[in-house]
């Protein structure tokens, strides 16, 4: 795709220099010129108030895409547990199948975690591609990565998608370049296009400040990586089943290039944020660390789990792992109390999926109360005392 | 020892704001910046070379010509040289088209033993191209590096997981990507900033790399931006009122409506 200026249309006003969220666009004698930092966004073309700027597709040659069906989902395990996130995965993967009209299919790696499959049927995985070996026991990118491309390269999936953890941001990049693919990362979004039925993957950029949705029209698959948190698990069906398919391991030890030493846990205290279903959060409003005691209160009263804005962590109020925003967790609880928190973008960006949002601060311009569903305007060690009375009764 | 560093100039994204009107970036006066993770990176290089005399440090980027001022910024932390790969034909890559432009510079320049990358780049956030450069070179790859030592012919590293650490060992050349956690990176010296200006960068074409226009930039991006916009607020709720008391029992009245309590 490319965007061009329309030379005889452009009357210079500057309007997509403004527009430009890549800095892409020069004004020169009063004629926009598109340079080499575009990469086809076309935010200008819709800025424009003259149409003068076009966006062209490119029809290119490629590989057969009519090969490539079905979705995949990884089935990421850690000492033979599934991640919540595969859940989350098969939940829209289910929809995405759905529509598209294909099987959901996951691709399992471990050693003896056959324990997993029935879980996976249940969870509504219609096939499952199984790769057992004393080698995969524990994630490593040279092992994973050629296990699981081999067995993309035999089975041809449309579209495979992973959860972005650590394990997943890693190997899914490695997969793409096996499969000369490309791959869109920390999905929020995933829908298909009612027409060509491929997959529009939507992703925030710029620290959140924009959205952009992602396609990849001529090489298969199609490839996610999922934020935990942001999709909804699917449901259980209990004595659900489907296919195993084993898929061969094709590796010596010596191709594995890294070996692990040590696994070293650091125990926090468990805030299962992501499992949540109320969260009582704090901010900076909270004014010291003792807040938390009573944000604590009101959250065991109903229930819930404390959080806390990146402000209340960075003053040592509170451990990292309550963080919830861009750079902490992303949570979608059915009611989130957000106390004495500004409502930064970076922090929205984590909660805005809740179902409920209610807002206590003493400022009425606070910017959360944009995102909220209700707002108190008040000292929040009056109204949460008020509240904790109220739910009390 | 020869070590590169694959480093990114990127808009300060914490300064980039939406025009509430318009619903468009504002980037007049936004800053280009060292990509945070990166400035780790070439810190954990550096320090390697405190600790090695001799050690080489080259830092690479692929970026528009303004991208030099990044690369001196380099020179002055304490790089010996800078590699600028630049061309039109680069442009609009996505991070698999990136990853064969530097793998490609990076072979050019050979020999080394170490490369590091960021974690991820603040613009995109995609944390891809690290990864996808050791695949294209052939070298092994760890991510989220929080901790490197070396031991002869291998180096050991902590890779930060979400809920402590691995232990790795590696074999070298490898690559690895930066998290913050890793160091503290060090200021420019005053010496070093007045040097830099005098320093080389050295710029290279797509054809200086060898590599085909059709190999490149936008061409040779497998993903597409479809669409970008800027994300709708969430429409405005309820704002209570009356005295704290009654605002709470407002609350839970509606909580309670909606089958949430
Ligand atoms: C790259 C980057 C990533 C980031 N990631 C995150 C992230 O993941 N999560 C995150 O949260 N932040 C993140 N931030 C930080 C974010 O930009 C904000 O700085 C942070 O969220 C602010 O925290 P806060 O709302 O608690 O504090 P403030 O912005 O200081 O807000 C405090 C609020 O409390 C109100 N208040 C004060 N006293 C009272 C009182 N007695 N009663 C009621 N209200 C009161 C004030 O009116 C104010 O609105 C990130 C920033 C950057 C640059
Ligand atoms: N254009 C580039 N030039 C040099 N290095 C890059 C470039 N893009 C990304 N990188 C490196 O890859 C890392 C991850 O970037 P990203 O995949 O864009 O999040 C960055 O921290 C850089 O070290």
């Amino acid at each position: 795709m490319a965007v061009n200026v329309i030379k005889e249309s452009c009357r210079g006003c500057s309007i997509c220099v403004k527009s430009c969220p890549f800095d892409a666009i020069k004004m020169e004698n009063k004629l926009a010129v598109i340079g080499t930092a575009c990469t086809g966004c076309g935010v200008c073309v819709e800025k424009c108030p003259f149409n003068a700027i076009e966006k062209t597709e490119e029809q290119k040659e490629s590989v057969d895409l009519s090969k490539y069906r079905d979705v995949w989902v990884f089935a990421e395990q850690r000492e033979g547990a599934l991640m919540p996130v595969v859940k989350e995965l098969l939940g829209e993967g289910r929809k995405l199948a759905d529509e598209i009209g294909c099987s959901l299919c996951t691709v399992l790696c471990g050693n003896q975690v056959d324990g997993l499959v029935e879980e996976l049927f249940e969870y509504g995985a219609d096939k499952i591609y199984l790769a057992e070996h004393k080698e995969l026991e524990s994630y490593r990118t040279d092992a994973y990565t050629t296990v699981i491309h081999d067995a993309i390269k035999t089975y041809k999936p449309e579209i495979v998608l992973l959860g972005a953890t650590h394990i997943g941001r890693d190997l899914g990049p490695c997969l793409a370049v096996c499969c000369n693919t490309g791959l869109t990362a920390d999905c929020t979004r995933l829908e298909i296009d009612e027409l060509d039925k491929k997959i529009k993957q939507t992703r925030p950029a710029f620290g959140g400040n924009l959205m952009a949705t992602i396609i990849c029209p001529n090489h298969r698959p199609q490839m996610s990586t999922v934020r935990p948190g942001v999709m909804e698990m699917a449901r259980r069906q209990e004595g659900r089943k489907g296919q195993v398919i084993s898929i061969p391991v094709n590796f010596n030890k010596e191709d594995i290039r890294t070996r692990i030493l040590e696994v070293v846990k650091q125990v926090s205290e468990a805030v299962s944020l992501t499992d949540a279903e109320i969260i009582v959060s704090g901010g900076m409003g909270l004014g010291r660390a003792e807040g938390f005691d009573l944000l604590k209160e009101l959250a065991n009263k109903l229930g819930g789990v404390v959080g806390a804005s990146r402000g209340a962590v960075d003053a040592g109020w509170i451990d990292h792992s309550h963080q919830i925003g861009q750079t902490g967790t992303t949570v979608r609880p059915k009611v989130y109390f957000a106390c004495g928190i500004s409502g930064a973008i970076q922090h929205v960006a984590g909660m805005q999926n809740s179902e409920q949002i209610i807002a206590i601060n003493k400022n009425p311009g606070a910017p959360i109360f944009e995102v909220a569903d209700y707002g108190i305007v008040g000292d929040v060690y009056e109204v949460i005392p008020a509240l904790i009375e109220a739910f009390d009764k | 020892m020869k070590i590169l560093v694959c480093v990114k100039q990127v808009p300060d994204t914490n300064e980039v704001k939406i025009d509430p009107v318009k619903g468009t970036l504002i980037r007049d006066g936004v800053p280009s910046i060292l990509n945070p993770d990166d400035a780790n990176a070439l810190e954990e290089a550096l320090k390697i070379k405190d600790e090695k005399p001799g050690t080489l440090v080259c830092v690479i980027t692929m970026g528009p010509p303004q991208s030099e001022d990044m690369l001196r910024e380099c020179l002055a932390m304490g790089a010996d040289e800078a590699y600028l790969l630049s061309d039109r034909a680069f442009g609009g890559a996505d991070t698999c088209a990136t990853s064969t432009t530097i793998a490609a510079g990076i072979d050019k320049i050979g020999d080394y033993d170490i490369i590091f990358a960021g974690r991820q780049a603040i613009d995109g956030d995609t944390a891809q191209v690290g990864p996808q450069v050791a695949l294209r070179l052939g070298i092994p790859v760890v991510t989220y590096v929080q901790d490197v030592k070396l031991c002869k012919e291998k180096l050991i590293v902590q890779r930060q997981m979400e809920n402590g650490y691995e232990i790795l060992e590696v074999q070298m050349p490898c690559l690895l990507t930066a998290v913050k956690e890793l160091n503290e990176p060090r200021y420019m010296s005053i010496g070093g900033i007045m040097d830099a200006y005098a320093r080389h960068v050295t710029v290279w074409n797509h054809e200086d790399v060898g590599l085909d226009p059709k190999d490149c930039g936008l061409n040779a991006s497998p993903t597409q931006v479809f669409r970008s916009f800027t994300p709708a607020p969430k429409g405005k709720g309820e704002m209570l009122a009356g005295t704290v008391t009654q605002m709470a029992e407002l609350l839970k009245e509606r909580l309670t409506e909606k089958h949430y309590l």
